[in-house]
């Protein structure tokens, strides 16, 4: 019943415009048209500079009220580098901005028809010209120098204390991989997938069919859903892929992204710079999460492909990599070491000293030659 | 000479000819050969913007149905229910309806409003009308043009009503998702009908196109130099010469993608595994290909949309500050550097993709380049206005607001092109913001400065002027309310196309901002419907035009009769002696192109 009585409102509101709308096109008539039309072009005058100074008002009330709900400081030692750009463009084009929007609108204010003035004819003025055309160019230059230095710094190798996980995206979720004790990862290929117990298609065992042959590397291998552990202030590289269709790695906190593609691995690193826990703290948020968000249209669930970043203290990653078991015991329960009777006097498997050592920028990684299995 | 020879024998099949008893003897024009199967090119300008327009009304109410679920996520709208069935089951839009709108938004407002709407009305239009030509190079090919448009544009609309809904993969169609059916249902035959509908729509604009430079090129009137052309043409031109070589290079990335899609091929598909199907025979293809078949349309293709706009602004703009345009020669140069670099830029939709970063260094370097050639235009329209005598009619307001959009949209394209910084705003709601302004709100502004400014020349009537000022300020405004405050949404990282953002902590924070920009995005609409009731209303009952140039304008169109027939100028074509722009000469109000050189006047151009 209220949507109709919206549409009939509506509908009146649009007649009443209507009405008078026609009703000023007779009394033009009635008064002259030349003169109404001076009449009209004085309000829409006055309208120019009006709008300028509501304008420039709206966009001062804008980011007040606005300016607390964007991110606060970056959570990565890269993102600073970010945020700087962003502050440097911000200023270059907000002067621009300013300039050339008070000109535009005070111009045609000023300029409006008068009787009384006598138009400039200036039809060109090479000055001019090429001082607009040369400031762009030389500010532009500066720009794109401050913005190429970060690029390779983003692009570039990780420092060598670099951890490594390995990110899958998938049809809406993600899959982390820890190279586990060996410091490698296993070799990888799409036909082995099963959604039950190997998501990611590790090669765990000798087939003839595809001429491929089990990869020791992949046996220790560390597999997890939704949520990725790094630790505070360590750099850490992140190699990307998908199973599926394009999708998107998208960290705001840390103010990087990168797609993740089907059959091309792509890679980020980045250092984070607060836990977890810290942020909570920082922002007031007792659910602060640093999340994953995908950037890339993958499908109609594509709104809720969410990950977790837990930025832990060095100690409790360890504690937590201890914790878990690698991704093949979980396949084939009976072979995890742990799950027979306990031997005497046998510690458990896993302990901080021994378990997974923090992998390295040097640790090798080799889904390339997944492809070759099945070519050779 | 040469102008001459050239004019007859493009016209010589007969429908026009040159001579005084024109008119009279051929012309049985039958309803269907007047409005429908038209060779006349104003009709099919008309025709053209006609279709733009009702796909203009689909494309916004889509938005308006999507704005309705992003401002309230979790509340529920009977009314949705009726429109769209069981894509709204209780009156709450499913995420498939919502990507399906998404989607078919960006692709009609992209192709069908902004290409065909835009360039398609004015450049035929406005081409013959000022470079002094009877009509197109080829008149039947013009025809076909709108008819490949109109086929397209009816297989797209269907493809809303098929079962599995329409493509629902994004307007850019990335593969693998738009390749592979069981990756979603929009992209089973809903997606079949999407490129179907491309195919025909690139068939349409290549038709158009060639059409467009073969007249500009050959069929100008005696002493209309290149030089003389007002900018409206040159901006036609080198959107025609985009368009021409770019929407090939699109049609072969869909032709690729129909061939993985239907016939087994691996050209963008590799090592895919989808739930509930298994692992996918295709091996060696590369997603990435597409991307780069698709930007390299993809971007010359905004520029497309925006240099028509320009064109017509710069006209628009120096006949109501009754000035000329400020650097003739630089608005020609600026136009050509910006037609140039946009084939060298698509990359830096990729910066993310995976894109080899040193390639990308390039892009980033191409990209800020096209900045200057904007800063000039930019400049010159500023310096167009100062000591003017500015008239503000509809169409100089519009003028004024795609500037002041282009500035807007524009400057933050130096964000966004600056590679380091994209890897923080790329996908986020910055980019909404930054494309929306600088090529979907200047674009149809540039759209209905045109529209305002021709409307005396297409009907022979005025639009209601009150309405168009009520137009204008509420879109104006309305425009800057919806999206200068995306920018903050994307500098926050927002992502586009999430159907609901309630579970995400990172991002729930601007719940009651969308309420905000959904309720001025739904009145902008209304006010939208409020110009089209003006439109149509203003062609039966409008005040009538009594003189032939009711803009005190210098262009060849405002010389031929009030309401001119098939052929244009009932007598010889007239001759050109001048530029475009002498207003406010040696004290004259303006001199029309036509008016020989005096032999006192002061030497100009």
């Amino acid at each position: 019943m209220s949507t109709f009585f919206i549409i009939a409102v509506l509908i009146l509101l649009f007649v009443v415009i209507f009405q008078i709308a026609k009703a000023s096109e007779y009394v033009a008539i009635l008064k002259g048209e030349e003169k109404s039309r001076k009449h009209d072009n004085k309000i829409n005058g006055f309208l120019m500079i009006a709008f300028l100074v509501l304008g420039l008002i709206g966009v001062y009330y804008c980011h007040e009220i606005l300016k607390g709900r964007v991110l606060q400081e970056s959570a990565s030692k890269e993102g600073e580098k970010v945020d700087e750009m962003l502050h440097i463009t911000l200023a270059v084009t907000g002067i621009v901005f300013i300039i050339t929007q008070v000109l535009l609108f005070w111009f045609s204010y000023k300029y409006q028809e008068s009787e009384k003035r006598k138009v400039f004819f200036f039809p060109h003025n090479n000055t001019m010209e090429v001082v607009w055309t040369v400031v762009p160019a030389i500010v532009l230059s500066v720009l794109v120098v401050i913005g190429l230095r970060n690029w390779f710094i983003f692009t570039g190798e990780p420092p060598k204390n670099a951890m490594i996980v390995e990110v899958t995206g998938k049809q809406f979720g993600w899959i982390f991989r820890y190279p586990g004790k060996d410091n490698q990862f296993g070799k990888r290929y799409f036909r082995n997938i099963d959604p039950s117990n190997n998501s990611l298609g590790l090669i765990w065992a000798d087939n003839k069919e595809l001429n491929q042959k089990a990869d020791p590397a992949a046996y220790d291998d560390i597999v997890q859903e939704q949520t990725m552990y790094v630790i505070k202030d360590r750099p850490v590289k992140l190699i990307i892929g998908s199973r599926d269709v394009i999708h998107d790695v998208g960290l705001s906190h840390f103010r990087l992204k990168m797609d993740a593609v089907p059959g091309i691995p792509t890679t980020l690193w980045f250092t984070p710079k607060f836990t977890t826990a810290e942020m909570k703290e920082k922002t007031g948020n007792a659910n602060f999460q640093y999340e994953i968000s995908c950037n890339q249209m993958c499908g109609n669930g594509h709104y809720s492909m969410k990950g977790v970043i837990e930025v832990v203290e060095e100690d409790e990653y360890y504690a937590w990599m201890a914790k878990q078991k690698p991704y093949y015991y979980g396949a084939f329960p009976e072979k995890d070491p742990s799950a027979t009777p306990p031997a005497p006097g046998g510690a458990p498997p896993s302990s901080p000293d021994s378990a997974a050592r923090i992998t390295t920028a040097s640790v090798t990684r080799t889904t390339a030659g997944d492809h070759n299995n099945k070519l050779k | 000479m040469s102008n001459e020879q050239t004019l007859h024998t493009g016209t010589a099949h007969g429908t026009v000819h040159d001579d005084h008893g024109h008119g009279a003897h051929h012309h049985h024009e039958t309803f269907i050969t007047k409005y429908i199967f038209s060779q006349d090119h104003k009709m099919i300008a008309k025709q053209f913007l006609i279709t733009g327009m009702a796909w203009a009304v689909l494309g916004g109410l889509m938005s308006v149905l999507f704005r309705v679920q992003l401002a309230y996520p979790d509340q529920n709208f009977p009314i949705l229910e009726t429109i769209m069935g069981h894509w709204a089951k209780g009156g709450h839009i499913t995420a498939e309806a919502y990507y399906a709108l998404v989607t078919i938004h960006g692709t009609v407002m992209v192709f069908f409003v902004l290409t065909a709407g835009l360039s398609g009305t004015f450049s035929n239009f406005l081409i013959p009308l000022q470079v002094g030509a009877r009509d197109m190079a080829s008149p039947f090919m013009n025809m076909l043009s709108y008819w490949f448009f109109f086929t397209s544009a009816l297989i797209m609309l269907s493809s809303l009503f098929v079962e599995s809904g329409p493509f629902s993969g994004g307007w850019t169609a990335y593969p693998p998702l738009s390749a592979l059916g069981s990756a979603s249902p929009g992209s089973k035959t809903g997606m079949d009908l999407w490129l179907i509908s491309m195919a025909l729509f690139v068939v349409s604009q290549l038709l158009g196109g060639l059409n467009y430079i073969a007249t500009i090129l050959n069929m100008r009137t005696k002493g209309m130099s290149m030089t003389r052309l007002p900018l409206t043409i040159w901006a036609f031109f080198f959107t025609a010469v985009l368009g021409v070589l770019s929407f090939p290079v699109l049609l072969s990335g869909f032709i690729l993608l129909i061939f993985d899609r239907n016939f087994g091929t691996s050209f963008y598909l590799s090592d895919i595994f989808i739930n509930g199907i298994g692992a996918l025979p295709n091996e060696g293809g590369s997603p990435i290909l597409y991307q780069h078949l698709f930007w390299f349309l993809g971007h010359p293709e905004v520029y497309i949309i925006i240099l028509p706009g320009m064109g017509m602004v710069s006209e628009v703009m120096s006949t109501n500050a009754r000035k000329p345009i400020f650097g003739y020669m630089a608005m020609i140069g600026s136009l050509f550097a910006i037609a140039i670099l946009s084939f060298l830029v698509w990359a830096h939709h990729m910066f993310v993709s995976g894109l080899n970063p040193f390639l990308g260094s390039f892009f980033v370097l191409l990209t800020l380049l096209i900045a200057v050639p904007s800063a000039i235009k930019v400049f010159n329209w500023l310096t167009t206005l100062w000591r003017g005598n500015i008239r503000f009619t509809p169409g100089m307001l519009y003028s004024i607001g795609f500037v002041s959009m282009f500035i807007s949209g524009g400057l933050t394209g130096i964000w966004l092109g600056n590679s380091a910084l994209d890897i923080h705003l790329h996908d986020t709601y910055f980019i909404i913001a930054h494309f929306h302004l600088v090529m979907g709100v200047a674009g149809i502004f540039g759209m209905y400065a045109g529209i305002y400014h021709w409307y005396p020349k297409m009907f022979g009537r005025y639009m209601n002027n009150t309405l168009a000022y009520i137009h204008f300020w509420v879109t104006l405004a309305g425009a800057y309310l919806i999206f200068w405050p995306m920018h903050y949404e994307g500098l926050a990282g927002m992502p586009r196309r999430y159907y609901d953002y309630t579970n995400w902590e990172s991002f729930k924070m601007f719940g009651e901002l969308n309420v905000f920009i959904s309720i001025v995005a739904i009145i902008v609409f209304a006010v939208q419907l409020l110009f089209l009731f003006n439109f149509f209303y203003s062609m039966y009952k409008g005040r009538k035009v009594t003189s032939q140039n009711p803009w005190g304008s210098t262009t060849l169109e405002w010389t031929t009769p009030i309401n001119p027939g098939h052929g244009n100028w009932t007598g010889e074509i007239p001759e050109v002696h001048r530029w475009a722009y002498d207003y406010g000469k040696d004290g004259k109000d303006f001199i029309a192109q036509t008016t020989p050189v005096g032999a006192g006047e002061s030497v100009n151009h």
